[in-house]
C-alpha cells in the first residue's frame, strides 16, 4: 500500500521486540514505526512506546489487530485499525509525521534510563563486557550507548564520566573508591 | 583583515609593536621567546637580534598563532632554526606549568568552594589527575625528546631514539581538558559564583587554544624538521 503511493518507503519489517530488534531499530533509523501492541504481554504493553523510544525517535503508531484500551493507546502517536481504508491509513501516517517534525526529539538530549544505568557502570569502572553481561545485551549495544552518552554530555574520558555521574547524583562517592 | 593579509604583513622589517598588535596571542609568544616589552620603534629583526633569535623562526611561530590553519611550506621549515623552536617549546612548558595551571587551579578552587564536599572532592581530583598527566607529558618531552633533538643538532651518534617514536599523540591530555571544560560549562552546581566560573572557563579556553598551537609546533614543525635531519645523515 505504501509502496504504491511512492510517498513512503518501508525500510524494514521487524518481528519481535526483545532481542536483535533493538539494534535494527537504531540502524534503520525509521521516521515511523507501526507496531502491534499485542506483540507484548499485558504487563509491558503500556510501556511499549517508551521502550521503542530508547532506540529511535521515530513516531510510533499502534496497529490495532484487536480492540485496545484507552490507556494503552494514549502512549502512541496514532492508531491504525485493521479495517481502516488505505486513505485513512495514509492520512494517519502523515499526521504522525507532521507532529513529529513539529516536536523534534521530545525527550531532548537528556540521557535515557538505560544510558544512565550504563553510565553508572562505567563510572564504577566496569568493562564493556561486564556491562553487557549484567544487562544481557551485546557489547555492540553497550558501545552504542556509550557513544550516545558521550555525544549528549560531551564527556569522553571515564574519569570525566565519573565526575558527571557524581555531580548529577547518579552515584555516591563510596561507589567510586 | 584577512588571514592572508596578516601573513604578508608579518616581516622582519616591521615594527615589533605592530606585529604584536595583529593578534594578542603573540604577546605570549614574545614573552616566551625572552623579548622585553617597551619595544619602542624597534623592528622585529632588531628585537630578535638583541635576544639572539632567528627572526624568520620567530615569525614562523607567530604565524602558527595568528593565522588560523596556517601550514608552513617545506622551504620555510628548511630555513627555520631548530634550536629556537626547542627553546620556544621549552619555555611554553614552563609557562603552562608555572603560570597557567596554577592560575586555573586557584580559580577552580575558589569556584568550587560553595559546593558540597563530595562534589568538591571529585572535581578537584579530576583536575589534579589532569595536571599530573600534563606534567608527565611535558616531562617526557623535556627528558627524552628535546635531548634527542640536541643530539641530532650536535650530530652525536650515541642516541637510542628516533623522532618517529615521538609520534605519540596528545589526545589523552586534550580529551581530559575538553572534559573539564564541559563539566564546568554544563554541570557545575548553580551555587558557584558566576564570575568565578567565567574565570575558570576563560583559563581553560586559553589553555586549550594555546595547547593546540603548541601541539602543531611539535607535530607539524619540530617532527618534520628533525626527521629531515635524520634522513640527511
Amino acid at each position: 500500500m505504501f509502496a504504491d503511493l511512492g510517498e513512503f518507503e518501508v525500510c524494514g519489517i521487524l518481528q519481535d521486540l526483545p532481542g536483535s530488534v533493538e539494534i535494527q531499530l537504531r540502524t534503520l533509523a525509521p521516521d515511523i514505526i507501526i507496531a502491534d501492541p499485542s506483540i507484548c504481554d499485558f504487563s509491558s504493553r503500556g510501556s511499549l512506546k517508551t521502550r521503542i523510544a530508547e532506540y529511535t525517535d521515530a513516531a510510533v503508531l499502534a496497529f490495532a489487530t484487536q480492540p485496545l484500551e484507552e490507556d494503552i493507546l494514549k502512549q502512541f502517536d496514532g492508531c491504525i485499525g485493521l479495517l481502516d481504508p488505505p486513505t485513512a491509513v495514509i492520512r494517519k501516517v502523515r499526521t504522525a509525521m507532521e507532529q513529529r517534525s513539529e516536536t523534534p526529539r521530545s525527550e531532548g538530549e537528556e540521557l535515557s534510563q538505560r544510558e544512565k544505568e550504563i553510565l553508572i557502570c562505567v563510572a564504577k569502572g566496569m568493562l564493556n563486557k561486564e556491562i553487557a553481561d549484567l544487562y544481557n545485551i551485546s557489547i555492540y549495544t553497550v558501545i552504542t550507548h556509550r557513544k550516545n552518552i558521550t555525544r549528549k554530555t560531551g564527556i569522553k574520558t571515564v574519569a570525566g564520566l565519573t565526575v558527571y555521574a557524581l555531580l548529577n547524583n547518579l552515584i555516591d562517592m563510596n561507589s567510586v573508591e | 583583515m584577512s588571514n592572508n593579509a596578516n601573513h604578508h604583513l608579518m616581516s622582519p622589517a616591521m615594527k615589533m609593536a605592530d606585529l604584536m598588535d595583529l593578534d594578542f596571542s603573540l604577546l605570549g609568544v614574545a614573552t616566551r621567546m625572552g623579548l622585553c616589552f617597551g619595544f619602542g620603534e624597534a623592528t622585529v629583526a632588531e628585537e630578535c637580534a638583541q635576544r639572539g633569535i632567528d627572526p624568520e623562526t620567530f615569525l614562523l611561530i607567530c604565524r602558527v598563532y595568528a593565522i588560523e590553519g596556517y601550514r608552513p611550506t617545506r622551504e620555510t621549515l628548511e630555513n627555520a632554526n631548530l634550536q629556537d623552536i626547542v627553546k620556544y617549546l621549552h619555555q611554553s612548558h614552563a609557562y603552562y606549568m608555572d603560570v597557567v595551571v596554577p592560575e586555573l587551579a586557584g580559580a577552580l578552587e575558589q569556584t568550587i568552594e560553595p559546593c558540597e564536599n563530595r562534589q568538591k572532592k571529585v572535581i578537584w581530583k579530576f583536575f589534579a589527575d589532569y595536571k599530573e598527566e600534563l606534567s608527565k607529558h611535558f616531562a617526557y618531552e623535556e627528558g627524552k625528546v628535546f635531548p634527542y633533538v640536541e643530539a641530532v643538532l650536535g650530530a652525536r651518534k650515541d642516541r637510542q631514539f628516533t623522532i618517529g617514536e615521538y609520534e605519540e599523540n596528545h589526545s589523552n591530555v586534550e580529551e581530559k581538558l575538553a572534559d573539564l571544560k564541559n563539566l564546568i560549562m554544563k554541570y557545575i552546581p548553580h551555587q558557584c559564583g558566576q564570575q568565578d566560573v567565567y574565570r575558570v572557563l576563560f583559563y581553560i579556553y586559553s589553555l586549550e587554544e594555546d595547547l593546540n598551537k603548541h601541539t602543531f609546533i611539535e607535530d607539524g614543525i619540530l617532527v618534520p624538521m628533525v626527521g629531515r635531519m635524520e634522513g640527511h645523515e
